[in-house]
């Protein structure tokens, strides 16, 4: 006669096996649609480009090697590619400020909510949600309307006497970054309410309690405890941010190019899908490696509020 | 600075006409604090008793700075801290939910008062250790405080309010989280710290028995109002209100007719003609129909003789005693509780016709 123990162990094993099942069409879609075209793409990074856009099947290094040296046209000397890594380096810096505004302006927001009575929290939520039932297209031209020199902010200041020629706000990073902290403010919002929810606000009276003011009591008690929904919120923004396309696109004005630009740029006029493919890999290491600092620092010190 | 008549003793704190009125939502409104005046004094173990809704907890929250009264002032030591925010009151609260910072040890839990009070590091690490020997815990200094027990944890609250040395220290049913066992261990250590540390204890509590055990005085609440401050002695054996009476240990409620008074004690004519002499609250001049009280432990039954007449209805048996549940001829019930011995045990038989003989200095004639 089997023991309880190993009835138990038995059960518990069917039950796996049964949710692998459920979890079928999942893992076949992760792997039909994400991790095929990956392999596609990172098999691409490493043939040479074809004439008129497409590939050849020869292989070479050339992509990975362009993605941060220029050779010379005429004598094939190297040089460091300045432009990629400009961009590069606008696109993290850019980026980075998004998050940074994100999380300013989306930790008040979220603190106030979670602070509603809790009937009154869901509309609160409803209406941060809204922004995500327009097209992002509409909504960037909608942040352009507001932003350009005839727009709002412009023609209102000047009505009101404070300025007497427009601010050029368009087809700057300044414009670039409003747009993107209004596309995914709600992404940081979202996850920190989640981590604020769960906050035991009798903590926060123990820190005034044992004299800690206001800013210490942020500081000491409330930031350490919503900690993971901090890293959560500023990873949803930063990556989406950090590959963005119509945002800048659309209000930097194609001069001032994102990564996403530049791997666009790649496949369509620049006819290098190797370089593209390239682009597109160093991005996504970009971002691993960003995840992976972020989750270091979680696991670090979330203690037992995760 | 007011200073108690009786004992020479400092006030820690007074309350003067405290209102507290929280504003609901729309046009209602409730009175949480009705013009409750009291005074703590300096080392006093000092329990707030009363149901739940009964304003204790709002009364310990004024006091700790997380609400402000409607109305009133409360000195500390003389000096009005209604206004003041809780973090300039040196005052330290045990939460009945401990709020222990999960994302600190135990050291770091009871050191953060000092922190923020900016004390110097050799100093904190000092206090942290000699708080720890006080409540036992030395060995669990480094342990989150999610990974020790309800008892354990209870323990770090208590030294972490203790550790900044408050001039106050608020209980909020800190006890009512544990079992019964670890409750009653946790009365005795608290009785003891609060002996060694000379630090005045304000104990909220609906727990009557925990109240009794526990305080040097007493107010019972009911309402938003303070109903009755006095020594557990007092407010168990001399109960001026009914529900004082009713709220604490069992009571027999006996309508009656006062026919004299004088020098605080009342003949009072029950409804079945028995004359019994009362004690009558101070300051309190009694007249016409009045309830007078007697605890169920403090008559006897008999067979015959003189008192109360009635018919034993049923007999409960408890251990430590029994309780016989009388139905009197005037109509009214009475219950007698006798502790029970080995030998000498009270043979009466439910049905039986019984006399209940009040003890000399029983009785107690009710203000309302």
């Amino acid at each position: 006669m089997r023991s309880a123990n190993e009835v138990a162990e038995a059960a518990e094993r069917l039950d796996v096996q049964r949710r692998l099942w459920l979890s079928a069409p999942a893992l076949a879609i992760i792997f039909c649609a994400a991790l095929g075209p990956l392999l596609v793409v990172l098999t691409y990074t490493f043939l040479t480009k074809g004439d008129y856009g497409g590939v050849k099947w020869i292989f070479s290094t050339e992509a990975w090697f362009s993605v941060f040296f220029e050779r010379d046209m005429f004598d094939d000397t190297l040089s460091f590619a300045d432009a990629h890594v400009s961009i590069l380096w606008r696109s993290v810096k850019l980026s980075l400020f998004t998050t940074a505004l994100a999380l300013l302006f989306g930790f008040p927001t979220a603190y106030f909510i979670a602070t509603r009575a809790e009937n009154r929290r869901d509309i609160w939520l409803f209406l941060i949600t809204i922004p995500f039932w327009t097209n992002l297209l509409i909504r960037t031209f909608a942040m352009m309307e507001v932003i350009r020199n005839e727009g709002i902010i412009n023609s209102g200041l000047i009505l009101l006497g404070v300025i007497e020629t427009p601010i050029q706000i368009m087809f700057t990073d300044t414009a670039i970054m409003m747009g993107m902290l209004y596309v995914y403010l709600p992404l940081m919002v979202l996850p920190l309410y989640a981590s604020m929810e769960k906050l035991d606000f009798r903590l926060i009276e123990a820190g005034y309690d044992l004299y800690a003011t206001r800013l210490q009591v942020l500081w000491r008690v409330i930031i350490p405890l919503v900690k993971p929904g901090i890293i959560a919120g500023s990873i949803l923004v930063f990556v989406p941010s950090l590959g963005a396309y119509v945002t800048p696109r659309v209000l930097g004005g194609g001069k001032n190019l994102m990564l996403g630009n530049l791997i666009d740029l790649q496949f369509g006029q620049g006819r290098n899908w190797p370089l593209g493919s390239a682009l597109s890999i160093t991005l996504m290491l970009i971002v691993m490696m960003a995840m992976l600092v972020y989750v270091r620092q979680a696991s670090k010190g979330a203690g037992s509020h995760g | 600075m007011a200073v108690s008549p009786a004992s020479g003793r400092k006030a820690a704190i007074e309350a003067r006409g405290v209102w507290k009125v929280f504003q609901g939502a729309g046009q209602d409104s409730v009175k949480a604090l009705d013009t409750v005046s009291v005074t703590i004094l300096e080392n006093e173990f000092f329990t707030l008793l009363g149901p739940s809704g009964c304003g204790k907890t709002t009364l310990l929250r004024l006091i700790a700075g997380f609400d402000f009264p409607t109305e009133g002032e409360i000195l500390l030591y003389g000096e009005n801290i209604a206004p003041l925010p809780p973090y300039k009151r040196p005052v330290n609260t045990v939460f009945q939910s401990y709020a222990l910072f999960p994302h600190m040890t135990v050291a770091q839990n009871i050191g953060f008062g000092l922190e923020m009070l900016r004390k110097p590091r050799a100093e904190i690490d000092a206090r942290v250790t000699e708080m720890l020997r006080l409540v036992k815990m030395e060995e669990l200094r480094d342990r989150k405080t999610s990974q020790i027990s309800g008892g354990q944890q209870q323990r770090v609250a208590l030294a972490r309010a203790l550790a900044p040395k408050p001039k106050v220290l608020l209980l909020d049913e800190p006890l009512s989280a544990l079992d019964y066992k670890l409750r009653k261990d946790m009365q005795i250590e608290l009785k003891r710290l609060q002996h060694e540390t000379g630090i005045t204890f304000i104990f909220v509590t609906h727990d009557q028995e925990e109240a009794l055990t526990m305080s040097d005085r007493i107010a019972v609440m009911s309402k938003g109002r303070i109903l009755q401050v006095g020594s557990p002695h007092d407010i168990y054996d001399r109960p001026s209100e009914r529900f004082v009476a009713d709220f604490i240990g069992d009571t027999n409620f006996l309508a009656g007719v006062v026919q004299s008074f004088a020098k605080g004690r009342a003949q009072v004519k029950l409804t079945g003609g028995v004359v019994v002499d009362a004690m009558v609250p101070e300051g309190f001049t009694p007249s016409g129909k009045v309830t007078v009280v007697v605890r169920p432990e403090h008559a006897q039954l008999a067979a015959s003789g003189k008192g109360l007449k009635g018919v034993l209805e049923n007999v409960v048996y408890f251990g430590t005693d029994t309780h016989f549940h009388v139905q009197l001829s005037d109509g009214g019930k009475f219950t007698v509780r006798q502790q029970n011995s080995r030998d000498g045990v009270l043979r009466l038989e439910p049905g039986s016709k019984v006399v209940v003989e009040l003890e000399t200095n029983a009785a107690q004639v009710l203000k309302d």
